[in-house]
């Protein structure tokens, strides 16, 4: 790289302070800027995001046509009441203007009354022109308390708990299923292997509305007679609850049992990277397949199995379609994703909760994504450039 | 003694092949076992619900009705194709994946292209960075965009403002000749316009392409150095390597996301249906096909017409893949023969 051969008699450039390196260094830093552009766009819903969830109303509606931060007016206690501070150019005797900071009493069209913050006991100083056109004397005051408002209002605590269940008993159902099924498709001579292996792969294609009225309508009358029979059974409150909401959670949670063609695919991908000498020594050794896969095979798989469990958890986290028909007729069963979908409709008028809400709703998957992203990346990559 | 050592290695070897085969019967009946998750699962919710919901689409089954379910033969399907619903639904839908499906994979080749450009410094900080906005929840994107796109408050418009772009628009609708065909009165409410909702949602589109961008940063990165180095020796220019080496190299990445993004317009749903309340407003131009779905089956529960409708993108989406796999034998270029 460092030795870029210049032609003679082409561009030759004699100048003392001209070399190769330097013209490169002056490449690579248009290129960076470009790049650092381009993200600060492609990023800057965030900061729209972030700066609106700590404004409110008030602030907001200053923001739509002034600054874009979350400013608030200093104000003047006059005669045991508050008025904001404006900057206010005044007239002096020689022609000139000076700003002054003082306080807005009385606002009128063409003439207001303002008081000098510094000098109160002058009194009333009358202004000539329009006060909206003032500057107001601010500072920074972000509405923290945003975030206690929207964390009260979606029950975060309740919400997270859904989550978190539906997330985890999912996760460890795909896991163990996929787990299995990657090592069959890796390990064993099963006849038919390679067109259920396409077959697998074909699900990944497969418009999922298809399979989706009868799947639901079984889950339907699973989960109702489910209930019946619990409702039947009359036991007290304090085990009907959990019950009710282990049932509702069903159709989220029983399908993950059944494998996942992604899942399967990296598992399948990385046992056959595992050497087989190490199987068929366990072999010799008399060991079965069944303690071959648990204590030679899971040891060395870590990595992928911790790849497939993020996965499911952020697959799970951000689902939004299975709550929203599965959980409709019980809504403080919701998840994150359907919980702040609602709370949202409901405060259309309070933009910053909205802010808020999905704030939280995004921690924890980037949370996880920076912890792990080499893992997640790695995973990515697999599934799409192997296939 | 010769003799009998041979024979005896015979006899043992028979016997190696009787327990080898005795070893096969076992490590094919654990197979089995290990298979039967996926086989039990693909049997009760994928082969299963095809072939009930193909049943249905020729039924009035409604989920929850008392009534007896009658057959009727294929009226649900008649009116999958007179409805004017379904026929919107259709258009609006068609529309946008046409403009979509291009953009979804021209999008992140160019930043891949750009992450990977010899010339530019942190890259695994930019990587990071350009794949975050993919971890974020669908509906708080759609939320944090909602705000982004605002009329009056939101970023966009205030950047269009900041930089003069909407008075240069204004003032060009006033200009000669150019007024006749331009009318422009200022900055759209983008996701609440008929003319611009649907490039919004593209827009909105550009956070879900982490996954694209990084299996064809991954795979350019896998193009051997020597192909470039060749192409410089014969004096090529960047654009040239480009297009004759990096885009052959790894055109079985582009046709993955092709076929993943083709798939992903047929299971399009969130963003209009949280954007227009569930409505497709305004005037039906966020009316998509799932909406269409959605509104039948869970709303209505008509399950019968809903799985016409299922069966339709079903068709559909076999119809596309297989055009998808049969031009790909002109364009994708597999290195490794297979």
């Amino acid at each position: 790289m460092a030795s870029i051969s210049m032609k003679p008699g082409k561009n030759e450039n004699t100048s003392p302070f001209y070399s190769a390196d330097l013209r490169k260094i002056w490449v690579t830093g248009m290129v960076t800027m470009f790049t650092a552009i381009i993200c600060v766009v492609y990023l800057l819903p965030f900061g729209n995001m972030a700066l609106l969830s700590v404004k409110d109303s008030e602030q907001q509606v200053a923001s739509a046509t002034g600054s874009i931060l979350p400013l608030s007016s200093y104000t003047f206690e006059y005669e045991g009441e508050e008025y904001d501070i404006y900057t206010v150019p005044l007239p002096q005797e020689d022609g000139s203007f000076v700003d002054t900071e003082m306080a807005l009493v009385q606002t009128g069209r063409r003439v207001s009354q303002f008081v000098d913050v510094n000098n109160p006991e002058a009194g009333l100083v009358e202004w000539e022109g329009n006060w909206r056109g003032l500057e107001p004397v601010t500072y920074l005051d972000p509405k923290w308390s945003n975030f206690p408002d929207a964390w009260n209002g979606i029950e975060f605590p309740r919400v997270f708990r859904n989550t978190l269940y539906i997330a985890i008993v999912g996760m460890i159902g795909t896991i163990i299923s996929s787990l299995l099924v990657g090592y069959a498709f890796a390990r064993f001579p099963i006849p038919g292997k390679n067109i259920m292996f396409m077959i697998l792969i074909g699900t990944i294609i497969l418009p999922g509305q298809v399979t989706l009225i009868p799947t639901f309508a079984f889950f339907n009358w699973l989960t109702n007679s489910m209930e019946s029979v619990l409702l039947a059974m009359g036991l007290p409150l304090t085990l009907r609850e959990p019950l009710l909401a282990f049932i509702a959670w069903i159709p989220l949670t029983l399908p993950h049992f059944f494998s996942n063609a992604y899942n399967v695919f990296l598992f399948r991908q990385y046992f056959m990277t595992l050497p087989k000498e190490l199987d068929e020594a366990a072999m010799i050794d008399g060991a079965g397949p069944l303690r071959i896969l648990m204590q030679i095979i899971i040891p060395l798989s870590w990595p992928v199995i911790i790849a497939v469990g993020l996965f499911h958890f952020i697959f799970a986290w951000n689902d939004y379609f299975n709550p929203l028909i599965y959980l409709l007729n019980s809504p403080e069963l919701n998840p994150i994703s359907v919980a702040v979908q609602i709370f949202n409709f409901q405060y259309g008028a309070r933009p910053e909760l909205i802010q808020a809400t999905s704030l939280m709703a995004m921690a924890l998957p980037i949370a996880i994504f920076f912890v792990a992203q080499r893992i997640f990346m790695k995973g990515v990559i697999l599934t799409g450039v192997d296939k | 003694m010769a003799s009998g050592q041979v024979m005896e290695l015979d006899a043992s070897e028979e016997k190696q092949k009787n327990r080898r085969s005795g070893l096969h019967e076992q490590q094919r009946r654990w197979g089995w076992i290990f298979i039967s998750p996926w086989i039990v699962g693909f049997t009760l919710f994928t082969a299963a619900p095809i072939l009930i919901s193909l049943y249905w689409t020729f039924t009035d089954y409604t989920l929850g009705s008392e009534d007896a379910v009658n057959f009727v033969g294929l009226t649900n399907w008649q009116r999958l194709f007179t409805d004017p619903l379904a026929l919107q639904a259709l258009k609006v839908t068609g529309t946008f994946a046409a403009i979509a499906i291009p953009i979804f994979l021209l999008v992140p080749l160019g930043m891949a292209a750009l992450l990977n450009a010899e010339n530019l410094w942190g890259k695994r900080v930019w990587r990071t960075l350009f794949y975050l906005p993919y971890m974020v929840p669908a509906v708080s994107g759609i939320f944090v965009w909602q705000a982004f796109l605002n009329g009056q408050s939101g970023w966009l418009n205030r950047m269009l403002r900041f930089f003069g772009i909407e008075d240069f628009l204004i003032w060009l609708s006033d200009a000669p000749f150019i007024g006749n065909y331009w009318n422009f009165e200022g900055l759209p409410n983008w996701l609440q316009n008929e003319q611009t909702i649907a490039t919004a949602f593209l827009i909105m589109g550009f956070w879900g392409v982490g996954n694209a961008m990084l299996t064809m940063l991954a795979s350019m990165q896998g193009v051997p150095k020597e192909l470039y180095e060749a192409a410089d020796v014969d004096g090529a220019g960047a654009w040239k390597k480009f297009r004759n080496i990096t885009l052959p190299m790894i055109s079985p990445v582009i046709f993955y996301n092709l076929v993943l993004v083709a798939i992903g317009m047929m299971r399009y749903f969130e963003v209009p249906y949280i954007v227009s309340r569930g409505t497709g407003a305004p005037n039906n131009a966020a009316y998509f096909y799932n909406i269409h779905f959605y509104k039948t089956a869970f709303t209505a529960f008509d399950m019968g017409y809903g799985a016409a409708q299922a069966w339709f993108i079903f068709i559909l989406s076999m119809i596309i893949t297989l055009a998808l796999f049969a031009t790909s034998a002109r364009w994708v270029f597999y290195a490794g023969g297979d």
